[in-house]
């Protein structure tokens, strides 16, 4: 895993669109984490106090929503901010990502450089 | 025993009576009715038993055994019927203040004077010698229990004023005049006479208990003493067996029907039912607790008959058993107890049929001519009503005083039961009139006319005038050889027929003569008027009860001059009072012109004062009527009957629409349901399509845009979209199958298990190779086939297989296959050794949409659907699938399908 200034973990439990989302993030600046589960994303979070966090919503167990909830909660994370990455599309879902405390909200399937751009734009290294 | 010990006991027992009486009615004036109630209501129906029964049926069964329980038997039987007939005739009577028997008669066939007329005549003449038997009775007891004391000899019933008789008549008619005319009512009640009848009734079953305990328990060893000694004596052995006699059959019959009719009709028996029933709904516990009473008062009739016939002298009158008895035991106190019961059964029916012939006899004798006279048209205020109450005080002492000279002349000489049956006879001859009344609509007044007067001829050719011969009142001669000495006409035996008994020959002619008369008159004659719309009050009482201002005939009254005949013929007080009562409104402007409503009302209320012919005469001089013709009211009831049928119509289709409204919201709800699953289904459809495409897109672009990339990259990537293209294109698949299973399409066919098995298992093979996974298949049995499409049950073999896979233990996998068959199903079952599946999971694992993933694993290829399939299609064969998991004997699916043949 590259080592860079800015720490992003993935979480989504499917495992080629974790890799695809490595790929387009490839970048010396960017050190990457991944988890396919709500829990292991909770359990990295604290470990690694990440700058971003690309979440999915629909997953086994804990929902994305539910994720981001604890992670604001928590106080050491206060800065870390979230992207939500997911197939739940409706206006009613969005709403719900920014009340839970979302700083962006990006539906699937994704541009990859409309990604990699938000990452930019959210990391303020635009 | 002493007979002034007697005297004062029946003197104390009467002031008794009257305390309860005067409670009763102090307590009713208070707003607390102690009548009102059910068992009140029925004690006071049990009025029905007289002395008749206190004494007669010991005498009736000492005779001929159990033929003393038909006329118990009789209301027992019809009680069911009870219910529904007083219902109606109780609905009826308050709607038009009806007062009696003959009242509801006359009413139902236009208010008829004349029909009111013969109806009282023909039941005072029947009743008389029913209510001197009862004056019998107390004399009869009264000497028995006297008999043994010197002064007894003061009384001689040959001399006028030393026959005891004579006296008890008299305070028989001063109670029946203090309660039954107290005032004038419109509705004819009386509460206190209600409650001291009452208590009389549990007065003669309690005495008539302790007799019969003391006979069978303390003069016999108990009741298998009583018969066993009964058996064994020739005298008493007949009366425990049904001796069957020619003419038994008949009398059984017609002594049924008569008790029956008459524990409905009998004046005194209207009067409790009907008169002074409060409320509807008693007559329904009524209609058990009547037979039930009537059963105990019966349980020691027969014991004590035998016991009199075994134990006292053979010219003891039977009749009197009960008091005999303890007295020649020596038990005089408890002789005096069981006294006391008889008369109080004597005296309560006395009373009751006394005060109910007064009423006929004021309202449908006397009113309808003293109306007639000039003076009272011209009465002064409630002077009509004083007058009607000073002329009932005096019937009530004619017709006592009837009754008493009836004992002197006749009854004297004959046992109880027999006259009791006479009089049962005569009301009788109502019962076609009564029941056509009500049942049927074309009934009408010439028919109960003259089908009533011709069952009245025959009654009296049949029954009392040859009694009256036999008395030797008139010429015996009569009864051999016929009236006008015409074989044919011989009292018991008219027209030849001698196969029956007094009372069952009489019944037959009186009722063939009755009914065909009072048929064939009301089939060939026409109704007026008044018989039309009475008429339909009886046949349809309840459009009038539901519907209170059916207005039939236009009606026009001055309200001012109605008012004045409420004051004229009620007094100041009463009219006064009625008026209060009355909620409707009186005249519809200010012009006088009295409402419908109100004049019905007069005229109801005058009904109930003086009988509906009587109040008929008084308020037709009054009002102004509509002049209509047969054809017009027909019509005109016609349409008031659509107009309440379209109600109930409307009422039944309100019902119907309220009911459908229900089951469209049910259905609606169901509906609802189903979208919102389909909503469900179609929202996770999509996102399980994006997942895949999510993937492709991505790499596709990067593919595109990244030329840089190593060609193994390149490689990797497009694998992984061929990858994740398959995976779509088997979700598309998936989602049509559950469509068709949705659609219920797809035919049915016979598969064989085996070739399809080792199809998938083929198909499968590179799979389980390249993941080096163990697959043991034993499957003995090559012939089974289930009744599925075979792409169907490949599919549900693929995807267990699949799965199995898929679950497999990531380094020594291991799947086994099994199949068994017994006689009736074939089961199949795929075990694969991975980790067990997670047990919060197992209820949800064949629903739409469910994938166990793990973080430790790859994810799974799959789409959620498959188990959901897989499942829906063994069932659309029959069959079932289970699931059993566990560390140790890893996870299996066992499929059971029933063995096709």
């Amino acid at each position: 895993m590259a080592s860079g200034t800015f720490k992003i973990l993935i979480v989504d439990d499917e495992p080629n669109i974790v890799m695809a989302i490595k790929h387009i993030l490839e970048d010396e600046r960017f050190t990457l984490y991944e988890a396919n589960d709500g829990e292991t994303a909770l359990k990295l979070v604290k470990d690694t106090d990440p700058h971003l966090i690309i979440l999915d919503v629909m997953m086994p167990g804990m929902d994305g929503f539910a994720v981001a909830k604890s992670i604001i909660r928590s106080e050491n994370s206060a800065d870390t901010k979230i992207l939500f990455l997911t197939a739940k599309g409706t206006s009613k879902d969005k709403l719900q990502g920014y009340a839970s405390g979302g700083e962006s909200y990006m539906i699937k399937p994704f541009d990859n450089d409309d990604l990699l751009n938000q990452v930019l734009y959210l990391l303020e290294l635009e | 025993m002493d007979a002034k010990i007697v005297v004062l006991a029946s003197l104390f027992y009467l002031i008794l009576l009257f305390m309860i009486a005067m409670y009763a009615i102090r307590s009713a004036n208070n707003g607390r009715s102690i009548v009102n109630n059910p068992y009140i209501y029925a004690l006071s129906l049990a009025v029905y038993c007289t002395a008749w029964t206190f004494y007669g049926s010991v005498g009736r069964a000492a005779q001929t055994g159990f033929s003393f329980v038909g006329v118990y038997l009789g209301p027992t039987i019809t009680a069911p019927l009870w219910y529904m007939l007083m219902r109606k005739v109780i609905l009826i009577s308050k709607k038009l203040h009806i007062t009696s028997v003959v009242d509801f008669i006359s009413s139902r066939y236009g208010k008829s004077t004349f029909l009111g007329f013969i109806t009282t005549i023909f039941l005072v003449i029947g009743i008389i010698p029913y209510i001197s038997i009862q004056l019998k009775a107390i004399g009869s007891s009264f000497d028995i229990i006297t008999q043994h004391f010197s002064d007894a000899t003061f009384w001689d019933s040959n001399v006028f004023y030393r026959d005891k008789v004579n006296y008890f008549t008299i305070l028989l008619a001063i109670f029946t005049i203090l309660f039954g005319t107290r005032h004038l009512d419109p509705n004819e009640r009386h509460e206190g006479l209600i409650a001291a009848i009452a208590f009389e009734s549990i007065i003669k079953l309690g005495t008539f208990l302790i007799g019969g305990i003391f006979v069978v328990y303390f003069v016999f060893d108990g009741f298998s003493d009583i018969f066993s000694q009964a058996a064994a004596n020739t005298n008493t052995s007949r009366l425990i067996t049904f001796a069957e006699g020619p003419r038994s059959s008949a009398n059984w019959f017609w002594v049924l029907v008569l008790s029956a009719v008459s524990a409905f009709f009998l004046p005194r028996q209207f009067h409790v039912a009907v008169v002074e029933n409060t409320n509807v709904s008693f007559v329904r516990q009524a209609s058990w607790m009547f037979p039930l009473y009537m059963l105990v008062i019966n349980i020691f009739v027969l014991p004590i008959a035998i016991a009199g016939l075994l134990k006292l002298p053979t010219n003891a009158e039977s009749d009197m058993f009960l008091l005999s008895l303890p007295l020649s035991e020596g038990h005089s106190w408890i002789a005096l107890l069981i006294y006391i019961g008889g008369f109080s059964a004597a005296a309560s029916m006395v009373v009751v049929s006394v005060i109910s012939l007064s009423i006929m006899v004021s309202n449908n004798l006397l009113m309808p001519f003293l109306l007639k006279t000039k003076s009272a048209k011209h009465a002064s205020s409630g002077a009509l009503s004083n007058a009607s109450l000073q002329i009932r005080r005096i019937i009530i002492v004619v017709i006592l005083f009837l009754s008493y000279m009836f004992y002197k002349l006749v009854s004297y000489n004959y046992p109880l039961v027999s006259i009791g049956l006479i009089s049962f006879a005569a009301i009788l001859q109502l019962f076609p009139a009564l029941i056509g009344g009500l049942f049927w609509q074309r009934a009408n007044k010439k028919g109960a006319i003259f089908g009533i007067l011709a069952g009245f001829v025959i009654w009296c050719i049949t029954l009392p005038i040859p009694t009256l011969a036999e008395s030797g009142i008139i010429d015996p001669k009569l009864i051999s050889e016929g009236y006008f000495s015409l074989s044919f006409l011989k009292p018991y035996a008219l027209f030849g027929l001698d196969q029956m008994d007094s009372i069952s020959h009489s019944c037959f002619w009186s009722m063939v003569f009755n009914i065909t008369t009072f048929v064939g008159f009301s089939m060939f004659t026409d109704q007026d008027v008044d018989e039309l719309t009475q008429a339909d009050i009886y046949m349809n009482i309840e459009k009038y009860t539901d519907n209170p201002d059916i207005e039939i005939i236009k009606k026009e009254a001055s309200a001012k001059r109605l008012k004045q005949l409420l004051f004229r013929f009620l007094g100041a007080e009463k009219a006064t009072a009625v008026l209060n009562a009355y909620d409707g409104k009186i005249s519809s402007t200010d012009d006088d012109k009295a409402t419908s409503e109100f004049i019905n009302y007069v005229e109801r209320i005058l009904s109930g004062a003086f009988g509906a012919a009587s109040a008929k005469l008084l308020i037709s001089p009054n009002i102004r009527q509509q002049t209509i013709s047969i054809e017009q009211i027909r019509e005109v009831l016609n349409q008031t009957k659509e107009i309440i049928e379209y109600s109930h119509a409307l009422e039944n289709r309100t019902e119907e629409l309220q009911r459908t409204t229900i089951e469209l919201a049910q259905v609606n709800k169901q509906l609802q349901h189903l979208d919102e699953l389909k909503a469900e289904f179609i929202s996770t459809v999509t996102h399980e399509l994006r997942t895949p495409i999510t993937t492709i897109r991505s790499f596709t672009q990067m593919l595109e845009k990244k030329t840089d990339l190593s060609p193994e990259k390149r490689k990797e990537f497009l694998h992984i979209i061929l990858k994740e293209c398959d995976r779509v294109k088997r979700l598309i698949n998936q989602v049509l199958d559950v469509e068709k299973l949705d659609n219920h399409e797809g035919n049915m066919g016979k598969t064989h298990v085996n070739s399809t098995l080792q199809f998938a298992i083929d198909r499968l093979m590179p799979v389980i190779d390249e993941k080096n996974i163990t697959l043991t298949v034993k499957f003995p049995d090559i012939h089974s086939t289930v009744n599925l499409d075979e792409d169907k049950l490949l599919q549900v073999f693929l995807n267990l297989l699949t799965n199995a896979i898929k679950f497999c233990d990531t380094q020594e996998g291991k799947i086994h296959i099994s199949g068994v068959t017994d006689a009736h199903t074939l089961k199949l079952s795929f075990t694969n050794n991975g980790k067990p599946i997670p047990v919060g999971f197992m209820p949800q694992l064949f629903q739409k949409f469910t994938q166990v993933k793990d973080g430790n694993l790859a994810k799974p290829e799959g789409s959620g659907l498959g188990l959901f399939i897989t499942k829906a299609y063994i069932e659309r064969a029959g069959g079932t699938i289970n699931v059993f998991s566990s560390e140790a004997q890893g996870t299996t699916f066992e499929l059971v399908f029933p063995k096709d043949r």
